[in-house]
């Protein structure tokens, strides 16, 4: 590991920003990636999570701004001479070589004479060492795909960034790689840049993500985090699914905030609210699907004290194993979304039911209600 | 009726060594008659077997001084037209410029024009030029007129590759001139070898524009026409006889190298 730096090889982007003609791709961004870690760069396609990435690689100039690897300043080195390289999402194996002479390009071009053991080691490490004299078009698609993985980390570089890697196969096939590419980030302990459009992909393997969308960088955490505290309505209907019902903020009571929603009463824990609420002001209160429990409603009373509370009727109901998805038709919301495991069904939940949605509400969160509430439900896969 | 159904399954074979045999007739007539010894001065008619003409190919005067003027002029052309015709392919494939649409309708103009105008034209270019006809005539009208079949063949290529393969040999430390050697040369290759074989075959056996703007200088179809006219020598089909022999091989010996390192690398 010739290239492993010690502390400080975070990538750092200080004011990035990418202008084509009057269009704006990336608007000035600041971010850092901390060494060893892996992560996200998620977001709808053309919101600038690419072009963000080519700029780290070199590919792309960027029209303001500084790319640093570690303390070194590598906005003005081309590609060839960055400790950076790419999988692309094509792949882009060179088909007129072989695996092998495919894998030890990069350090052939870097002089090095004796590459065989080097090459060896690293199509071990994929699984590939059987294929080392075939052509890439002799291979499979994810065959392919890890050739294009050893082709970068061969060269030991400080970051490798992966540009949808796994957006060619098959949804089985990425499954399977996205376990594989975290075990190798895990292994060799390369900070890894990942650029994706699945929130799945990102949030199963990243230790941060960074949504992104229309060039900016909408909010960067923890996939729990993201997934539990959205920041904005995008990202709470980007990742997953979320309920919103706008309510007007009565009072509050010490740590939470009472709201009003259609002559009910929900608490917000004050903590989980990312938008002013003065008294008097909207606020969208938002909770996930799978955190609301369905009662019929001759049994409301059974509900414990304290919780959350709305009603409304089944409009639509379908079962899909594990469990159920119910869409309910409640006052505050006309299309209330509700999953429920299927652990002890009731017979009476069919459409055209009257129920009450109940939760804890720790699970609430409250945004800024001057947003659109369905900002990020189309880009959303 | 089993020769009806023979016949059936068997059709599309037979219509193939048909075609196959219309296409090499010609060919094989050629072979044969290198080996006629004709009574009079014109080799059209079978006579006796024999093999004056192979053992003394350049008996004819000037046969073998004008196939030695076509060969260089052809190995010339076929150089100068595909250097020129691979830069203006990668140019139009690569780059956005202004007219660049104008440019490869242009391209293909000089393939449309008929010959024998583009011959005379050329001509009357040459003497308002007060150029001396002959070698270098010959040689810049027939690498004009094989550019337009290398760019085609090249553009083909080019268009066909993908742009990423650049950015990952730049990525993996291939500087601007390992890039080109190492990845897209390679890769646009197939094409530009295409490109000039097509360039030779055309500027070897190109008649009209040549016979224009020779001068007194003459090359071998002309040497071929214009003794066709008093009587023609076998050596003729000795030559072309020759020509298909060497293509052949070099047709056989690529694929028989592409095929062993096929089998190596597997």
């Amino acid at each position: 590991m010739t290239n492993k730096t010690g502390p400080g090889g975070d990538v750092r982007l200080t004011g990035i920003a990418k202008t084509y003609g009057a269009f704006t791709a990336v608007h000035p961004l600041d971010l850092t990636v901390p060494q060893g870690s892996f992560f996200a760069l998620l977001g709808a396609s053309g919101c600038g999570k690419t072009t963000t990435l080519r700029m780290i690689a070199g590919l792309e100039e960027p029209s303001a701004g500084t790319v640093f690897l570690g303390d070194q300043d590598v906005t003005a080195l081309p590609p060839y001479k960055r400790p950076v390289n790419t999988v692309f999402q094509s792949y882009a194996l060179f088909p007129h070589l072989d695996i092998f002479e495919n894998v030890a390009f990069g350090l052939r071009r870097r002089g090095l004479k004796s590459v065989k053991k080097q090459v060896e080691e690293m199509l071990e490490l994929v699984q590939l060492g059987e294929q080392a004299r075939k052509k890439p078009h002799q291979l499979s698609g994810g065959q392919q795909q890890r050739v294009a993985v050893a082709r970068a980390l061969i060269n030991h570089p400080k970051v490798l960034l992966l540009d949808e890697p796994l957006g060619a196969l098959d949804l089985k096939l990425r499954r399977q790689m996205q376990l594989e590419l975290k075990r190798i980030q895990t292994e060799v302990g390369i900070t890894f840049v990942h650029v994706t459009h699945d929130q799945e992909e990102a949030m199963t393997m990243a230790d941060t993500v960074a949504v992104m969308n229309a060039g900016r960088v909408e909010q960067l955490g923890a996939p729990t985090d993201l997934y539990e505290n959205p920041r904005t309505t995008f990202v709470a209907n980007f990742l997953g699914t979320s309920n919103f019902i706008e309510a007007e903020v009565d009072a509050k009571t010490g740590e939470d905030i009472v709201l009003k929603a259609g002559g009910g009463k929900l608490v917000l824990p004050e903590a989980r609210c990312s938008a002013p609420a003065g008294t008097g002001g909207k606020v969208l209160v938002g909770v996930r699907p799978e955190k609301i429990s369905l009662t019929h409603a001759d049994d409301a009373g059974e509900i414990p004290e304290g919780r959350n509370r709305i009603t409304g009727r089944i409009a639509d109901s379908s079962f899909i194993g594990v469990s159920t998805q119910y869409v309910v038709d409640s006052p505050v919301c006309p299309d209330f979304e509700v999953y429920a495991q299927n652990i002890d069904r009731d017979p009476r939940l069919v459409p055209g039911a009257e129920v009450v949605l109940h939760w804890n509400p720790a699970h609430t969160f409250g945004l800024d209600a001057a947003q659109d509430a369905d900002a990020g439900v189309e880009e959303a896969v | 009726m089993p020769f009806v159904n023979w016949f059936k399954r068997n059709l599309v074979v037979l219509a193939g060594l048909l075609t196959l045999g219309y296409l090499l007739l010609p060919n094989v007539v050629v072979t044969v008659f290198s080996f006629n010894k004709p009574k009079g001065r014109f080799n059209y008619e079978w006579q006796q077997f024999s093999l004056d003409a192979w053992k003394d190919p350049c008996g004819v005067s000037g046969l073998c001084g004008s196939l030695s003027l076509s060969l260089q002029i052809a190995f010339w052309a076929t150089l100068g037209a595909t250097l020129l015709g691979t830069l203006i392919a990668f140019a139009l494939v690569r780059y956005r410029f202004r007219a660049r649409g104008a440019v490869n309708s242009l391209i293909f103009l000089p393939m449309a024009m008929p010959e024998v105008v583009m011959a005379a034209s050329l001509l009357t270019l040459f003497l308002n030029m007060g150029a001396q006809l002959g070698f270098w005539t010959i040689l810049i009208a027939h690498i004009m007129f094989c550019l337009s079949f290398v760019v085609t063949a090249v553009k083909a290529r080019v268009m066909s590759m993908d742009p990423k393969l650049e950015e990952a040999a730049r990525d993996l430390y291939a500087g601007p001139f390992q890039t080109f050697v190492r990845v897209t040369l390679p890769i646009a290759a197939p094409g530009i070898a295409a490109g000039a074989l097509l360039a030779f075959a055309l500027s070897f056996d190109d008649f009209i524009i040549t016979n224009f703007n020779a001068g007194s200088t003459v090359t071998f179809p002309m040497f071929v026409w214009g003794s066709a006219q008093r009587g023609t020598p076998v050596q003729i089909n000795v030559i072309g006889t020759t020509m298909f022999v060497v293509a052949v091989l070099f047709v056989l010996v690529s694929m028989v190298a592409g095929n062993r390192r096929n089998r190596h690398k597997a």
